[in-house]
């Protein structure tokens, strides 16, 4: 069992390490530190500790893990179209291979899925793993996790990569889970420890007020899922030498206790938020809901998507695939414009890494403006109308011209 | 002698502080501009059960003690004064029901209160009887197995949207004080009608009424306490309310303390903040003292209560020193705010026309100083 | 019907834009930051409670972690729940997803026979949403994410699930596990005799005493990934405050993003 120990000898009551633990789990009593039970072992106070006065042991333990070899991307596909972070993962997968000196495969689950594969073969991957069947043309939780289980536990990948998706979410754990094998969400970052083969995991926790690095020792394969837009999609290079294995999912007759009933749309013409190369922000600032029109007539001039803060989804302005944020979508789009929107931290981390950031607020103080490429300090109600109107000028201008 | 708050009061209060904060405060503005009866608050405070806190369990209550319902009115009335008045003045009605309400009574009157389903009021004031609580000339006379009532009220807190009113009438004129009784009177009874509306200078949201009766008929199982009762249960009544009352002011003086204090740390003028100015330390030095006397005076008076004790005088003190306090610190805090404290963008003008009420209502405050005056003489060495 | 919630007390994440960077030795340095309920996981309380409300169900509360959470259980109990069961045990210290989710699993085993399982689609502080998953396939049974409408017939749930960009309708036998986003319901306060009742009432604490869990399969050793490290973010670098009247500044806004060619239709 591992364990953490204070070295009373050399603990001098400092503090140092109290004020570096995210989890609150130490505190200074009779000027020693004590540790409590809520420790996760990150090891930050062990690094902090100007005295050396705080020691993990960990057990090592033998696992042979020569066994498990390639990098694999799970490439969703929703109604028959691949989904754009499957390219972003190929990306990052192709990086994580070649330092690996390994194969890249890409395991496509779906129906009718022949031409899917020609688009799959124009990218840089090593191998196709192909399951084509009618059960799988849609998402159901209990089918995709068998079929995948199956798959890793035959070929056994050392890397298994899945887009943050609403499938994604629902997916990698349950088959994490069945594996027995540790999975690290919302990756915004991923490199290869070369020599320990390990992957590290790099994500925000906190609401995104920190980072962790994590890595997976032990076990295998090393799953990760990875947020749209996070990653650089990489471009298709022409015709790939890929090998394609066709597999034979052993899926018996209809999962009797989930039934998929149909899809309701509120709203049409709803643009995924995290493919949007545009988007126009609100949230509290906008007063009431009607007020989200601004939004949306600045937005379809601008051929963008909308988005919407926490504030606003809560309060039932907007339906919450608009949500930008912790608890939302990441997006990364290349001109993001925030509208009455304060921008806190949970915030950020769902848009901080848009190319060019406009924040339009009344309020000088808000956080927004930290983060903004350019900051407008100006009541939205009067902004917007103004730059909505100047902007439809143009373009009918150019219509014209 | 231990001041601290119990663990239940504490967690009790941080639930209350939690709803006020998020839910009460924020629109006390807008009910203000308004002057709309506070529904959502009034509803959320009886999903609460606050309505129930003094009212023993086998009526739908939590029996609690005096001192936590003063706690709660206390943190309410700082949210928003309006509706910390309102569940004050419910107080008027529960606690003569409590007092002198036979079993049926309680059984039938108490529970609806309790729950916050119906709210109650307590019907006295009446234009030749004011500060002249004896001169009620609403009359009563015995008939049919009830009582007839005839006359009117006005400024009656709660007046309309309560449901149960504690009605104060004259038997018997010729014997004057002596011949008030109290009665239960019921919203929709017959000859039951409600006519002004009054606009008054501030606390716009709170409702207060004139109540019109024409030929009313009361059964006499309404009759509360007994035929000569009405006076007695009058001045008790007003004794007890006292408190809720002087934390409703108090309530006034700690939001306009809050306001202030924030205030003079933010404002910059000739280079520094006006709280490091003595002459705004000692206003917000005495604008807190100020409250801290009228904290304990109010609090002993309802601990008294609690006990059984004669606490006719501190609830008295509590009042009269609650409500001036809430006059002067809410005075100076629109004096510390300047100019934006005369405007209506900022809240600390509205409690300077909420606080005037408090010197006023429930006795005025030369009442309780005749109050204050006539206990002390009395008290033996 | 037995419905049981699994929560989980977090710090307030909301109040941590107080936590800043000591500049000396870029050690996070955080002033007192209380201790909540998840967020998502009142929604699921709330939902379990209006179920028991309309179809007369009992709902057990539980959650793993130190014993300060124990308040959070209370607060559970406060606003409706009928039990509530802390999971607590020094071994199970340092629980990644896989651990917490087995260490679930068997305390759910223990408690016996249920037919829904709800949970917050997420924890505001380690923002997986994995447990809820994990959770289903320990014990064998469905699962169902993202779920804002949920409504009982018989042995059956339907549900509405949030997609990227629309509603799924989908229909589950029970017993399974339903993770929920804060669509669903608005949680209620809790009663001040719920308050009450919750400050007597009496919460178990299960260690691994009465559990009985392999060691290797709980707590740190029972979980395959390791944080090796923490540290706070780089801050974007700042951009500029246009300047100007209300028309100057619109101008100036639409020239920059015709240099930076933002736009397909306006160079």
């Amino acid at each position: 069992m591992a364990k953490i120990r204070v070295i009373e000898e050399k603990c001098t009551g400092c503090g140092r390490c109290v004020s570096v633990c995210s989890f609150s789990q130490i505190k200074i009593e009779n000027d020693k530190a004590q540790i409590m039970q809520g420790c996760t072992f990150c090891g930050a106070c062990v690094d902090v500790c100007p005295f050396d006065a705080i020691e993990i042991e960990k057990e090592e333990r033998k696992v042979d893990l020569s066994g498990y070899r390639g990098v694999w991307i799970f490439a969703e596909q929703r109604d028959g179209e691949i989904m754009p972070v499957t390219y972003e993962l190929i990306g990052a997968g192709r990086y994580l291979a070649d330092d690996l000196s390994e194969e890249l495969s890409v395991v496509i689950l779906g129906d009718k899925l022949e031409n899917k594969l020609q688009i799959l073969q124009r990218y840089p991957v090593d191998k196709v793993y192909l399951v084509d069947h009618p059960l799988l043309g849609n998402y159901r939780t209990n089918f995709y996790t068998k079929v995948l289980f199956d798959l890793v536990k035959k070929y056994q990948p050392e890397i298994l990569l899945i887009g943050a998706t609403s499938l994604g979410r629902d997916l990698a754990p349950r088959v994490a889970s069945r594996l027995k094998t540790g999975l690290t969400a919302d990756c915004t970052s991923l490199k290869v420890d070369k020599e320990k083969r390990n992957l590290i995991q790099i994500r925000p926790a906190f609401g995104g007020n920190i980072m962790a690095s994590i890595i997976t020792p032990y076990h295998r394969p090393q799953m990760a899922t990875v947020r749209p837009k996070v990653m650089r999609k990489i471009s298709p290079r022409g015709r790939s030498n890929c090998e394609v294995i066709k597999v034979d999912p052993d899926l018996s007759g209809e999962d009797n206790l989930v039934n998929i009933i149909g899809k309701v749309r509120e709203e049409t013409g709803v643009q995924d938020l995290q493919e949007a190369e545009i988007i126009v922000s609100g949230g509290r600032g906008l007063g009431k809901p009607e007020n989200f029109s601004l939004i949306r007539k600045l937005a379809e001039l601008l051929g963008g998507a909308v988005g919407a803060s926490r504030a606003v989804v809560d309060a039932g302005w907007i339906p919450s695939y608009h949500q930008v944020g912790q608890t939302g979508k990441t997006v990364q789009p290349k001109l993001y414009i925030a509208c009455g929107i304060s921008g806190a931290i949970q915030h950020q981390v769902g848009m901080r890494n848009s190319e060019v950031i406009v924040a339009i607020n009344k309020d000088p103080d808000a956080p927004i403006f930290n983060i903004a490429t350019y900051g407008i300090v100006e009541d939205l109600h009067k902004f917007l109308p103004v730059l909505i109107e100047k902007l439809e000028n143009l373009s009918s201008r150019k219509n014209k011209g | 002698m231990d001041f601290d708050l119990t663990e239940e009061q504490k967690t009790i209060l941080e639930l209350v502080d939690e709803v006020s904060e998020k839910e009460i405060a924020p629109l006390s503005d807008e009910i203000a501009q308004k002057g709309e009866f506070p529904r959502k608050n009034i509803e959320k405070l009886a999903s609460l059960d606050l309505f129930g806190v003094t009212i023993p369990p086998e009526y739908g209550g939590l029996g609690m003690d005096y001192l936590t319902w003063a706690l709660i009115a206390e943190r309410i009335s700082r949210a928003c004064a309006t509706t910390g008045l309102i569940f004050g003045a419910n107080l008027l009605c529960t606690f003569p029901l409590l007092n002198f309400g036979n079993e049926w009574q309680k059984s039938k009157f108490l529970p609806p209160l309790a729950r916050g389903r119906s709210l109650g009021a307590f019907a006295l004031t009446e234009p030749e009887a004011g500060s002249d609580a004896g001169n009620v000339q609403t009359t009563a006379r015995r008939e049919k197995g009830g009582y007839i009532l005839n006359g009117n009220k006005i400024f009656i807190t709660n007046g309309e949207v309560a449901d149960i009113y504690i009605v104060i009438a004259n038997l018997d004129k010729k014997r004057g004080a002596r011949g008030l009784a109290a009665f239960i009177v019921g919203k929709g009874a017959e000859g039951f009608s409600f006519g002004q509306h009054f606009k008054k200078m501030g606390l716009e949201a709170l409702p207060n009424v004139e109540l019109i009766f024409e030929d009313c008929w009361v059964p006499e199982e309404n009759l509360l306490g007994g035929e000569k009762k009405g006076f007695r249960i009058a001045m008790q009544t007003f004794a007890a309310g006292r408190k809720g009352v002087g934390v409703g002011a108090l309530g006034i003086a700690e939001a306009a303390f809050e306001k202030a204090r924030d205030y003079s740390k933010e404002r910059i003028q000739f280079g520094r903040s006006i709280s490091t100015f003595q002459a705004i330390q000692h206003i917000l030095a005495d604008m807190a003292t100020k409250i801290e006397a009228a904290r304990y005076l109010l609090y002993k008076a309802a601990w008294l209560l609690d006990r059984g004790k004669p606490f006719e005088k501190y609830a008295s003190m509590g009042k009269l020193y609650a409500s001036e306090a809430a006059m002067w610190v809410s005075t100076k805090a629109v004096q510390v705010l300047g100019g934006y404290g005369y405007m209506k963008d900022y809240p600390v003008e509205r409690y300077m026309r909420e606080a005037k009420l408090f010197e006023i209502i429930e006795g005025t405050s030369e009442i309780q100083r005749g109050i204050i005056a006539n206990l002390i003489l009395r008290e033996k060495e | 019907m037995h419905i049981i919630v699994c929560i989980k007390q977090v710090p307030d994440t909301e109040e941590l834009p107080r936590v800043r960077v000591n500049p000396e030795d870029n050690t996070i340095v955080r002033e007192g930051i209380k201790s909540i309920i998840n967020p998502f996981d009142e929604n699921a309380i709330e939902e379990a409670i209006r179920i028991k409300e309309k179809n007369s169900a009992v709902v057990t509360v539980i959650s793993m972690g130190p014993p300060q959470a124990k308040d959070a259980l209370r607060k559970a109990l406060a606003m409706g729940a009928d039990k509530a069961i802390l999971i607590s045990d020094p071994v199970f210290a340092g629980s990644d997803t896989l651990a917490t989710s087995f260490t679930l699993s068997e305390a759910i085993r223990k408690i016996g026979n249920f037919d829904l399982i709800l949970l917050g689609k997420q924890a505001i502080d380690g923002d997986t949403a994995q447990v809820g998953p994990g959770l289903a396939e320990w014990l064998g049974i469905p699962q169902v994410t993202y779920v804002r409408r949920l409504e009982i017939k018989d042995k059956l749930i339907k549900v509405e699930r949030v997609l990227e960009d629309c509603f799924e309708i989908v229909e589950i036998k029970l017993p399974a596990v339903v993770t929920v986003t804060k669509e669903i319901n608005e949680p209620r306060y809790p009663s001040l005799k719920g308050l009450l009742r919750a400050r007597k009432a009496e919460i178990p604490v299960w260690g691994n005493d009465y559990l009985g869990l392999p060691l290797d399969k709980v707590g740190l050793d029972g979980s395959p990934t390791r944080v090796t490290k923490v540290f706070v973010p780089e801050p974007p670098p700042r951009g500029k405050i246009i300047e100007g009247d209300l028309n100057q500044k619109v101008e100036k806004l639409i020239e920059e993003i015709k240099k930076r060619n933002l736009l397909k239709w306006l160079r």
